[in-house]
């Protein structure tokens, strides 16, 4: 890895208003993403897990530029791409690509597979005529399909393969960076392998960096090298895959991860399971100090007042928690 | 006796592109109090087997033929208004998406009371006590003040929670519970799951929960049915199953999972090929097409052979010891 991050996301918040009353007034914000940091060196797979309403996925749309920030910095390959142009936003797309969750809603059923492979060919001017062809047809067998589907349309392909069409779409600029957004929750379990399988040995092959993001622990575990936790638009943990699985600190990574259903009924009973109580609080208003102390087993005084800071507990593993910082939790 | 028994249970779908076969000749049989996991991908099958024991498969679909017994009766032969009896009375149902199966304009004990009302013959004040007290047992705080709360005021685990509540009111002797969790957040699902046990152990009722989650059947069911392709392919005691499962798709399955006690950097053993197009399906085993073990024989209709103990695997080669379907890629 090298000193540079390829990605570096640095204080990153996004607030999309709440309107009210005849007037439309403002009255108040969702807090989607307050206040995230984080970076994904070149070569890496930086999983982002997350409850509903944690955040992730509009972070991958402001790291992509699909959604404007409302402040933070971002910065891509040593360059800030805060506030760049749209013209530069383009260019910068031939970069960075995204797949998305649902191969159903994502495909234009109007075209047909050889169009949407080849359409950011023609948009990002790359290929012309014979070229274009082949390579689309290149770009097919790279995720496992054959030219006898170009002329096809997507309502005739399953789940697995659509998500194979998308990730040839968002291959076909040759990106060095791409954002997985639940690329593989919307498949059917004996799918999920094959995509995962493909993912992996694209990132090989083609030295890719993906972001990936899921609310699925054992599919992250599996393909990142790092691992982030959001809850409610913010960073409580951050650590290499195996720190993080084998020792995670924050109370709520634990509840996390002892939420999970291990497939194996010989285990049942082996494992304690810790239950959070409560729901996942409102992003419009948070709760004061750690946005995690009303569901905290570890909560005492200070949890609710002051908002913990990320630190380093050692290896580039980092918390945010008061408990983990007076050493309640080692 | 079994309290449900269904014995080759087919339920067809008309569509522009001819009739296809949603259920293929399923039988099994639940026991009171028992838990059963039916598990399946997309098209398996597993949903509609569930609206089939409800009765609530409507036009394109139909029941062609088979007999659902419960507790002595074919529910098939019922009258439709003897069926409205047994459905929310006798058999209750939870389903996927609680924000879609309760009713919007009316608060949350409305709903539950009208289901006391109408199968316990409540009045307005015990049917609005009776409702309480369920919101009390899944454990909404101050039902009291719930209880007249709408479907939007709840979060996504509460309302999965007051579904509960509703179908447990009549006190069941079956519920059927169809991807319950599937819709909720990990620490939401781990509490609802708890919640279900305790409310089983607590009334008795039998369960079937449907879902595509091996994790949630290995941890709430005492037995599990495999469907694949309309049918099932293997039954039996979930820790058998989950230890030593026999027919190649539940082998494939299990050893596909990225699993958190395996080595993080293991490959994963996809099965290969997609799942079966309902529209072409093969003459004999569903799983056929993707299964590296295929012989001659299993492009015929294949029996179910009994592996002893109340194993059932529905493949010629379920005696032989195989490697998993995904490993010799």
């Amino acid at each position: 890895m090298s000193d540079e991050p390829l990605l570096e996301v640095t204080d990153l918040k996004k607030y999309f208003p709440v309107n009210a009353g005849v007037l439309g007034r403002h009255v108040a914000d969702v807090k989607a993403v307050d206040g995230v940091s984080f970076s994904v060196g070149k070569g890496e797979t930086l999983g982002l897990v997350g409850e509903s309403g944690s955040g992730k996925t509009t972070i991958g749309r402001l790291v992509l530029k699909l959604l404007p920030a409302t402040s933070g910095t971002i910065r891509f390959e040593g360059r800030d791409i805060s506030a760049i142009s749209s013209r530069q936003t383009r260019e910068l797309r031939r970069r960075m690509q995204i797949i998305f969750q649902d191969p159903y809603g994502s495909l234009n059923p109007r075209m047909t597979i050889g169009e949407i492979v080849s359409e950011p060919l023609a948009i990002h001017g790359l290929a012309k005529g014979k070229a274009r062809m082949e390579r689309t047809v290149e770009l097919l067998r790279l995720v496992g399909l054959q030219s006898s589907h170009l002329n096809r349309y997507p309502n005739e392909f399953s789940g697995g393969q659509r998500q194979r069409v998308g990730i040839a779409r968002a291959l076909a600029v040759e990106p060095q960076f791409i954002v997985c957004d639940e690329p593989v929750s919307a498949l059917d379990v004996s799918i999920q392998a094959q995509v995962l399988n493909l993912l992996e040995d694209l990132r090989e092959r083609l030295g890719l960096t993906y972001l990936f993001i899921s609310h699925d622990l054992s599919v992250v575990r599996h393909i990142s090298t790092r691992v982030a936790v959001l809850y409610l638009g913010k960073i409580f943990e951050v650590a290499d895959r195996g720190a993080l699985y084998e020792h995670p600190l924050h109370p709520y990574t634990q509840a996390l991860l002892a939420a999970i259903p291990v497939p194996d009924p010989a285990l049942q009973g082996t494992q304690k399971r810790v239950l959070l109580s409560g729901d996942v609080p409102t992003a419009m208003a948070p709760p004061s100090g750690c946005r995690f102390h009303p569901r905290c087993p570890f909560a005492f005084d200070r949890c609710s007042i002051e908002e913990p800071e990320m630190r380093d507990v050692g290896g580039g593993h980092m918390v945010a928690c008061h408990a983990v910082e007076n050493g309640s939790i080692r | 006796m079994a309290l449900l028994e269904v014995r080759n249970l087919r339920t067809t779908f008309k569509t522009e592109d001819g009739t296809i076969t949603a259920v293929n000749g399923l039988s099994f049989s639940l026991d009171a109090g028992q838990t059963l996991g039916i598990v399946g991908e997309s098209g398996s099958g597993k949903s509609v087997t569930s609206l089939s024991i409800m009765r609530l498969i409507d036009r394109p679909g139909r029941i062609e033929s088979g007999e659902i017994v419960f507790d002595g009766r074919d529910l098939l032969k019922l009258r439709d208004e003897e069926m409205r009896h047994v459905r929310g009375h006798r058999i209750a149902m939870i389903f996927q998406d609680p924000m879609t199966s309760l009713n919007p304009v009316l608060t949350i004990g409305e709903q539950i009371a009208e289901v006391v009302r109408l199968h316990l013959g409540r009045n307005h004040r015990e049917a609005r006590e009776t409702a309480i007290e369920m919101l009390r047992k899944v454990r909404i705080p101050s039902p009291e003040k719930r209880v007249d709360d709408y479907p939007h005021q709840f979060s996504g685990g509460m309302r999965q929670r007051a579904m509960i509540a509703m179908a447990l009111s009549c006190n069941p002797q079956l519920l059927i519970a169809d991807e319950p969790t599937t819709a909720l957040d990990v620490t939401i699902q781990a509490q609802v799951l708890e919640l279900m046990n305790e409310l089983q152990r607590e009334t008795g009722a039998a369960i079937i929960l449907i879902t595509h989650d091996l994790g949630v059947v290995a941890e709430t069911c005492k037995d599990v049915l495999v469907m694949y392709g309309g049918n099932m392919v293997e039954y039996g005691d979930a820790k058998q199953i989950f230890a030593e499962p026999r027919m190649p798709y539940t082998q494939g399955l299990l050893a596909s999972l990225p699993r958190l006690d395996a080595p993080a950097n293991a490959r994963l053993k996809p099965i290969p090929g997609q799942p079966p197009n309902l529209h072409r399906m093969p003459p004999g085993c569903a799983f056929a097409p993707r299964c590296t073990y295929r012989i001659e024989r299993c492009d015929a209709p294949v029996p179910v052979t009994d592996l002893g103990g109340g194993h059932l695997a529905r493949c010629w080669r379920c005696t032989e010891t195989l490697a998993p379907v995904g490993a010799a890629q």
